[in-house]
């Protein structure tokens, strides 16, 4: 196991175990949850439209920031491994512009077909 | 042709060999790279309804005075009214708040059981993953409740024009909208919820191991990482899944 020597936080054999550092964890909790309510809100106080849904599209950025850097650890990653991870992703960005453009353009020419 | 050759100085860079430059190890970068591959495929899916619903008509109308038809795509809150107990009371998106919450939850419990690994603390990583694994069956008994009033339909159906009525959803026919609705409902929850499932046995699978000590004698709990990875994903693709299905 020469790939996990360096854990440096073997304690089984002294048999004491360390306070519990959970500050940083439960502080994302409470900002996932009041990110989710703030969504609410904005679902029952607001009309639909195209602004409330770029309201809810970056709203819903930051809480996967919060999880994907906290939760799983990714900014606490080597640089090369956030990017690793972070740039493929630039390909979910071009799929979806151009499906949802296709969406519509299928759409105006389903509608307007006769005129 | 001189004999003589000079050494080369050994090269120390990054990415020269003889270490690891992600800092991670082999099953974690393994992982990582899986969870790259699964938000391809539930990008696609949310790519293609945020397409589909594109291609439908949008209702105009207010949305009190809305009413279900095949003509257009329904508004998210108006279909997912109904919560258990509480039979016909119109409560929009009450049960998918506490559905979110409760993935929130458990999503933290889990990381509090990586925490514990980290300190090679059997007691706690085992408390937290049982909360964790009650959470996430928890979450897939809430879905099974939704699909199932989903497939029932309401009381009213939808009138269709020959003066008939048809209750709930099924891959043919919808009670909501456009059939399509119902289909993706079915494969993006469909296909997030298998993967809660998978979750929850690879959990009780990790449970089990440390139950036993595995990770204990092992000297690391890195296994417990590598679920907990898989597990925050799985909340991650619900974030996206709520935004996307039941508020836009």
């Amino acid at each position: 196991m020469a790939a996990h020597s360096d854990h440096s936080n073997d304690f089984h054999q002294a048999g004491e175990i360390p306070k519990a550092q959970t500050k940083v964890i439960w502080k994302t909790f409470f900002i996932l949850v009041a990110l989710t309510a703030v969504e609410f809100l904005f679902a029952f106080t607001m009309d639909a439209g195209t602004l409330r849904n770029a309201i809810f599209i970056i709203l819903t950025i930051f809480k996967a920031f919060y999880i994907v850097a906290e939760f799983m650890h990714l900014k606490h990653e080597t640089k090369a491994l956030i990017w690793a991870i972070l740039i493929p992703m630039a390909l979910i960005i071009w799929l979806m512009v151009a499906l949802i453009s296709e969406g519509s353009y299928y759409f105006d020419s389903v509608r307007n077909y006769f005129n | 042709m001189s004999t003589s050759t000079t050494l080369e100085e050994p090269k120390t860079g990054t990415w020269d060999g003889g270490n690891e430059p992600l800092k991670a190890s082999y099953g974690k970068l393994m992982m990582w790279f899986f969870l790259l591959s699964d938000a391809f495929t539930f990008g696609a899916f949310l790519i293609v309804y945020g397409l589909s619903r594109h291609s439908h008509l949008p209702y105009n109308g207010r949305p009190e005075d809305f009413q279900f038809s095949t003509e257009w795509w329904p508004i998210p809150e108006k279909v997912f009214n109904a919560f258990p107990g509480f039979h016909g009371v119109d409560l929009p998106l009450a049960f998918v708040a506490l559905m979110t919450m409760i993935l929130i939850l458990s999503s933290v419990t889990m990381v509090l059981a990586v925490e514990a690994g980290h300190r090679m603390d059997k007691n706690d990583v085992q408390k937290w993953m049982l909360w964790t694994i009650l959470f996430g069956s928890i979450f897939l008994g809430c879905q099974a409740w939704e699909w199932a009033h989903f497939i029932t339909g309401t009381d009213e159906g939808m009138l269709l024009a020959d003066g008939s009525r048809i209750y709930g959803a099924n891959m043919t026919m919808n009670q909501y909208g456009p059939p399509l609705f119902a289909n993706l409902f079915f494969f993006i929850t469909g296909f997030h919820g298998t993967h809660v499932f998978t979750g929850v046995i690879l959990l009780i699978m990790a449970f089990i191991n440390t139950v036993n000590g595995v990770y204990h004698k092992r000297g690391h709990y890195e296994m417990v990482e590598k679920v907990g990875l898989y597990w925050h994903f799985v909340d991650l693709v619900w974030v996206f899944v709520f935004t996307f299905f039941y508020l836009i």
